[in-house]
């Protein structure tokens, strides 16, 4: 008896040995390299030159250039060397870049435009999928609702299949509505995929908040509105975070509809960056530089939503 | 403060109905306490009655002015939720403060009320605490605080009292009843504890599947319950029941159990020979070597000043309350001796009281 007490005491249940710590630590350690290294490759890569960046083998030490940047936000056509000799000198430093190349600016490349609608159509969808995604999980968690249940499994049910399977029905659709190629049509796509994901996850989040909280406010003078917004959405903030992290998440990085269905005004920028190496023959660098302004902001809208994903906020409110 | 009148209150969910058609009024300033088992439509016939829930039909007055389907905030009473539904964003002032902010009061007079409602709850030290590190008691002190700030027509109380531990509980029902005495304040209490309705109400409806069985003072409602639900859920040990065959005339002043005549309060009705049952409460049982009535001991539970001594009779088991100091042994023969006039005749069938010389009185729901 006391020995097996002694013993349980040596191996605590609840705390972890440091044998058991160092393997878990080196296990996550060995993740996030495994993880991070494709995501530190692009971004070194886009500081290489267009030679270092499919040198074999591959170059881990390189002088770092602008190049790729400069590739990516320009249009440049070639010129002869005599041609060149004869320009002012340069005014910029990267007509200096470029010219090194043989080569001079004729313009803006279409990146800009090209991120600014993958912004309003990324964060568009999302913040409509979200509110519409809200309303419905309410609803849902809160009135008696005839086929409830059929209801809810009819839109998880729009998930079931890829949405890929859809996408000539959709394309046909969208031609006859003159939605192709617009932001707004964009935004409705994925807004209609993104609802199903939001009305499930945040009606699992608003099942959570105890229905006493609006019925007080509701005696108190509250209309169910105002409920909602001032009593509700407080509480629920946590899985708003999370759904619209994974909302955004979607839209931002969806491929084969943005392909399929946008080609100039409203292109977004996964198909765009691809083009980008056309452009150049062999423009490793552009594309890199490409793909780590594209991935910056989903990481400033995740680290942005990081305190509320981490905050438990109903946490000792009610006795359960 | 004001008068609540229910008429014909009925409500169903789907298939199921949780209230039968309630009639009832709770006078200005009553206690009036809602007691019955789980599942028996109190809590629904409370948010009925504050507007969380619309009743399929009848009545809901206050004051005499209809307010059936109004919105719940234009009723103007006041909710306390068994988990207290303190707002978790709020501070302790704050929570306090909300009724009035939805009212749109000024900053000011805000702060004079929460500093006066405060007070009267004794909870004044407490304003600017977070509610999450607050105790179960200084948690449902706040609840009521948020109730009482507005100073309603009428305090609606679901299980107020059910979150907390026993020692709390019996601490609160002395804070609400001597609140109650203060303000006066109409309130309906919903309860599935008779202690606490019996020790705090001034007025009880006990419920049963979705109906009133009976309404009356704690004491109308012990001592000449309506009906066998009533009379067996309240109490404890419970009323016993003794089962027997027989037909009733009015004027009669005693019935026939066994090979004795067993004394009764006179019956004011008459009935042909049907299965009825004689109540009698523990403590209106005494053993009497000479009595007719006869039975073996079967148990003893001894509680400090009494115990209870359960008897196998030919009419069914009866528990007695007896003086810790009897001597009792299991297995012993004895004989009972019922207090006559304390007994209750009720109908097996419809298990409803039979009306007698003490349940003149006595309101069928």
């Amino acid at each position: 008896m006391t020995a097996a007490a002694a013993k349980s005491t040596a191996h605590s249940i609840v705390e972890a040995s440091p044998r058991s710590r160092a393997v878990a630590g080196s296990l996550v350690i060995l993740y996030a390299v495994i993880t991070l290294l494709p995501m530190v490759w692009i971004v070194a890569t886009a500081f290489k030159s267009q030679s270092d960046a499919i040198a074999y083998p591959p170059k881990v030490l390189f002088e770092p250039t602008l190049e790729g940047y400069v590739n990516l936000f320009t249009v440049r056509t070639r010129q002869t060397a005599d041609f060149i000799a004869k320009l002012p000198p340069p005014s910029t430093w990267y007509d200096v870049i470029v010219r090194k190349h043989d080569m001079v600016i004729a313009g803006p490349s279409k990146v800009v435009p090209r991120f600014v609608n993958s912004l309003i159509i990324g964060f568009g969808s999302t913040f409509l999928a979200v509110f519409l995604g809200t309303l419905a999980a309410y609803a849902f968690s809160r009135f008696r609702i005839p086929l409830a249940d059929d209801l809810l499994f009819f839109i998880l049910s729009t998930r079931m299949m890829p949405p890929v399977a859809v996408a000539i029905p959709i394309y046909l659709m969208y031609r006859q509505l003159n939605l192709t190629d617009t932001r707004l049509g964009m935004i409705l796509l994925y807004t209609a995929v993104n609802v199903s994901l939001a009305v499930w996850l945040l009606k699992g989040f608003i099942d959570e908040i105890p229905r006493e909280y609006e019925e007080a406010a509701l005696v108190d003078g509250y209309t169910r509105l105002q409920a909602l917004r001032k009593v509700v959405l407080p509480q629920a903030v946590t899985g708003i975070a999370a759904t619209a992290i994974f909302c955004l998440i979607f839209s931002w990085n969806e491929y084969a509809f943005a392909v399929l269905l946008t080609s100039g005004e409203a292109q977004t920028m996964p198909p765009f960056i691809p083009f980008i190496i056309g452009e150049g023959g062999q423009d490793w660098p552009a594309v890199a530089a490409a793909t780590t302004l594209f991935v910056v902001p989903i990481v400033l809208f995740t680290v942005l939503l990081r305190k509320h994903l981490l905050r438990g906020i109903t946490f000792g409110a009610v006795r359960k | 403060m004001a008068q609540i009148r229910v008429e014909n209150l009925r409500k169903s969910f789907d298939q199921f109905t949780a209230v039968h058609g309630s009639n009832f009024t709770i006078p200005d300033g009553t206690f009036f306490a809602m007691l019955g088992p789980s599942g028996c439509g109190k809590t629904t016939t409370l948010r009925m009655i504050a507007g969380l829930e619309l009743p399929t039909e009848g009545k809901i007055l206050l004051d005499d002015e209809d307010v059936t389907f109004r919105r719940a905030a234009a009723r103007d009473i006041a909710f306390v939720f068994q988990l207290f539904a303190l707002y978790p964003h709020f501070n302790v002032a704050e929570n306090i403060a909300f009724p009035l902010r939805c009212q749109g009061m000024s900053r000011r007079a805000i702060g004079e009320r929460v500093q006066e409602t405060a007070r009267m709850l004794r909870i004044e030290h407490l304003l600017s605490s977070k509610t999450s590190k607050l105790s179960g008691g200084d948690r449902q002190r706040v609840a009521l605080g948020r109730a009482m700030v507005r100073r309603p027509k009428a305090f609606l109380m679901d299980e107020p009292l059910g979150a907390l531990d026993a020692e709390f509980r019996h601490l609160m029902c002395g804070e609400l009843r001597d609140l109650h005495d203060r303000i006066k304040a109409t309130t309906v209490y919903v309860t599935h504890d008779q202690l606490e309705a019996m020790s705090m109400a001034d007025q009880i409806a006990v419920m049963n599947k979705g109906l009133v069985e009976q309404i009356g003072s704690p004491q109308e409602i012990y001592d000449r319950p309506a009906s066998m639900f009533v009379a067996d859920f309240i109490g404890s040990p419970s009323m016993n029941f003794l089962r027997f065959e027989g037909g009733l005339r009015s004027g009669d002043r005693a019935i026939r159990l066994q090979d004795a005549n067993v004394a009764v309060p006179e019956v004011r009705e008459d009935r042909a020979s049907a299965p009825l049952v004689l109540g009698v409460r523990p403590e209106h049982v005494r053993f009497s070597d000479d009595a007719l009535m006869r039975g073996k001991v079967f148990g003893a539970e001894y509680l400090g000043t009494t115990q209870i001594v359960t008897v196998d009779t030919a009419n069914g088991r009866v528990a007695a309350r007896l003086p810790s100091t009897a001597n009792v042994r299991i297995g012993e023969a004895v004989g009972l001796v019922f207090q006559s006039e304390r007994l209750t005749l009720f109908d097996a069938g419809s298990g409803l009281a039979i009306r007698s010389a003490i349940e003149g009185s006595v309101r069928h729901g």
